[in-house]
């Protein structure tokens, strides 16, 4: 019987969602997920749906306007292909720790079990590649368990958060009652400070000769970037970021010395293998980043500051772990530390600059040759932005160009597929980030490769509008395995190259202003036409079919041994 | 050096939901581990469930595995243990032919010698318990073998620990917040 405080459960998964603040979902209707979708119909005025054109789109733009706005990204889907069209996104946003919680319908709890039309088990395949997850099987179960999943996405370290709601709680009724969630008892977000770890790292960080710093994402996420800066400042440290740390920092401060990693720059990676003492912060040790760990900063005290306990000595032995929220924990460290400067060290790091520029950059953003360059292209697009855009970039090569060559003043302006690198999130993502950002220019750089995995969001800016900027950079070929086929297969060009559409016809199906590029002549025109744009536009630059992207340190080998060719 | 793999006992601490068993075993299943025994049951504390599982793996990696169980949100707490930090006993049940019983003297001994409780006898079968370390359940089965097992049966390794578990306490601060 239908009392008058009552209330359908599709109708309080929208009452939830409204009292986490959440105002724009992104997602795909079907089946299963009906009956909140016609309470979303009805609550339109205060709660936006962005159809996107596939259900990896809608976990991809969650993970973009999470990243660019700080809030938790909201995707939701119907069961079956619905629910595991989303596990791409949700695997991402699970190594790159993005908050997003993810609503999948599903089969009537009678049903479970029994091979139903578009039945999933989407907690067995959601469950390693989530934060937490849970089946709502009673409409009562709906207050509390949204408020647990908001709650466990957006602390600590955050992470993506599943909900699977079957068919018959989003009919059946209960009595609204929303207590926002403050604690768990088996979860403890952010683990207490100890200061005698911080007091010891601060002595070892003062008697240091060749410090260096290393910083992650978990600076942007911990909202630390004025207390690592000041921390920079205070010690003069060298600092270099990781691919998801970059913007963390202004990337034309003076104590900032670029990029590790794979194909990050010579100076840090050399010399994280001559620092007497590394401080890493809010970073993972990631294998891309240290390359075979066996030789790596092995003359170096690890001093590691990290809100996740299990990732300390994952990977790299940390002599110093200082535990807990690096905005606290940087502050007080900073406190401790005395003023500093290192100026001869620093000079190490500008001499292997000065060889990289010679050896890589030089011919990377100022050409002499014929072909374009990605680097030329990004070089133009910072130009065109002063360095104040949202660069959200695939995977690929032209994803390692673009980290090492775009221009950032602000946090938050990074946003490229890390840990899980997944080609075909830039376009979904730029999408996200663009409404997690309004009044932010959003610039995607794509490869041709990447692009063609998720070009159907294209209708998504059809028909929402959003002034998305897209630079595909084509080179004819999935440029990234094809250097690899050449420098370790024999260049045995396997299933790399590609024959593609005419890219800007395709924009103008979907009425999107398009532009392509051959000539470096007309190259810095198109970029400024473009983001003089209000609206969405497409710019499809052709590069260099065979250009390879270094510097580089080939799988499993030493940070030392990064190649320059 | 390489390091030597280990007998380790994980005991964890967990809130009683359904899933979790499956997020534990997806942290081994990640690291090609295999589960040597498995068993869970409420602990000492109301509404507190306890699984212990045991491993054999090297010390490192047991310590990391910890970490990661010990990560998931309805985890309370997770420790490992050797088998020379803890006590821990396993179950196992023997059903035999009754005939055999009547017809081999020997098999009386048998029982006897071992201290087997009988748990159920029947015209066409009995069966018994013993519990004990995994040799000496063994050792019944091999003895047993030859007058012919209907069924063999052990249970997970279930164990306390010698050092104490400070659980309570855990739980006490959330509640004092």
């Amino acid at each position: 019987m239908k009392t008058n405080n009552k209330i359908s459960g599709a109708e309080a998964v929208i009452k939830c969602l409204l009292h986490e603040g959440v105002d724009l979902i992104y997602g795909y209707p079907g089946g299963a997920i009906m009956p909140v979708y016609d309470e979303l119909y009805k609550y339109q005025d205060k709660l936006n749906h962005i159809l996107t054109r596939h259900e990896q789109g809608a976990t991809h733009a969650a993970q973009g306007y999470a990243r660019t706005s700080g809030k938790v990204g909201v995707a939701i889907a119907t069961s079956g292909p619905g629910a595991t069209n989303l596990v791409t996104g949700i695997a991402d946003a699970q190594i790159d720790s993005t908050p997003i919680v993810c609503i999948t319908g599903q089969v009537s709890s009678k049903l479970l079990g029994s091979d139903a039309f578009q039945e999933t088990d989407i907690i067995g395949i959601s469950t390693p590649v989530t934060k937490w997850n849970y089946q709502i099987t009673r409409a009562e179960e709906i207050p509390e368990i949204f408020a647990k999943a908001f709650y466990i996405a957006k602390t600590g370290r955050p992470g993506p958060v599943l909900i699977d709601i079957t068919k018959d709680a989003q009919f059946n009724d209960l009595i609204f009652n929303y207590k926002k969630c403050y604690g768990i008892r088996s979860y403890v977000p952010k683990p207490k400070l100890d200061l005698s770890q911080i007091k010891e790292a601060a002595k070892i960080i003062n008697e240091a000769k060749k410090p260096f710093i290393v910083y992650g994402q978990g600076v942007i996420l911990g909202n630390a970037e004025k207390e690592l800066r000041s921390f920079i400042e205070k010690t003069g440290i060298p600092s270099a970021w990781t691919i998801l740390g970059l913007s963390a920092m202004p990337t034309e401060h003076p104590l900032n010395v670029g990029m590790v990693g794979m194909h990050g720059n010579y100076g840090p990676n050399v010399l994280t293998n001559e620092c007497d003492v590394l401080i890493a912060i809010g970073m993972r040790f990631d294998d891309r980043v240290t390359g075979d760990l066996n030789t790596y900063a092995k003359q170096a005290k690890i001093i590691h500051l990290e809100i996740d306990p299990a990732e300390i000595n994952k990977n790299v032995y940390a002599h110093y772990p200082i535990l807990g929220d690096c905005k606290e924990s940087l502050k007080i460290l900073t406190s401790k530390v005395s003023k500093n400067n290192h100026d001869e060290w620093l000079v190490s790091f500008e001499k292997k600059m000065k060889i990289e520029i010679d050896a890589v950059i030089k011919n990377d953003t100022k050409p002499v040759k014929k072909g374009l360059t990605m680097g030329e292209v990004i070089v133009s697009i910072n130009k065109y932005t002063k360095g104040d855009a949202v660069i959200v970039t695939d995977v690929g090569q032209h994803q390692m160009v673009a980290c090492r060559y775009a221009k950032f003043v602000r946090s938050k302006s990074n946003i490229t597929s890390g840990g899980l690198g997944t080609m075909g999130f830039a376009l979904p993502a730029a999408i996200g980030a663009k409404m997690g950002a309004p009044n932010r220019e959003v610039v995607a750089v794509i490869g041709d490769g990447g692009y063609q995995m998720t070009i159907q969001e294209l209708g998504t800016i059809f028909q929402t509008g959003v002034a998305v900027k897209i630079v595909v950079l084509n080179n004819d070929y999935l440029g990234m395995v094809r250097q690899w086929q050449q420098l370790f297969f024999d260049k045995r060009y396997a299933s790399t190259e590609m024959i593609n559409p005419d890219f800007v016809t395709i924009s103008k199906g979907y009425n999107i202003e398009a532009e392509r590029v051959n000539e470096r002549e007309n190259l810095n025109n198109a970029v400024e036409k473009m983001i003089l744009s209000k609206k969405p536009y497409f710019l499809e630059v052709c590069v260099e079919k065979e250009d390879n992207v270094f510097p580089m340190i080939p799988s499993g080998s030493s940070v030392s041994d990064i190649r320059l060719k | 050096m390489k390091e030597k793999k280990k007998t380790y006992t994980i005991s964890l601490y967990s809130e009683n939901n359904v899933g979790l068993l499956n997020r534990v075993s997806a942290i081994l299943l990640k690291r090609h581990i295999n589960i040597e025994s498995f068993s869970t049951s409420p602990s000492e504390i109301e509404h507190v469930f306890r699984f212990v599982i045991v491993v054999e793996v090297t010390e490192s990696k047991v310590k990391k595995v910890v970490q990661q169980i010990e990560k998931q949100i309805d985890v309370i707490k997770a420790f490992y243990h050797t088998d020379e930090e803890t006590i821990f006993q396993e179950s196992a049940l023997y059903k035999v032919k009754s005939s055999s019983l009547f017809e081999e003297r020997h098999i009386q001994n048998i029982i006897k010698k071992s201290q087997a409780k009988i748990v159920t006898v029947s015209p066409e079968f009995f069966v018994i318990e013993i519990t004990g370390f995994r040799h000496e359940t063994e050792n019944l089965r091999s003895q047993l073998e030859p007058y012919g097992l209907m069924q063999f049966v052990r249970s997970g390794r279930i164990s306390v620990t010698k050092e104490k578990m400070n659980i309570t306490e855990i739980l006490n601060k959330f509640n004092e917040k």
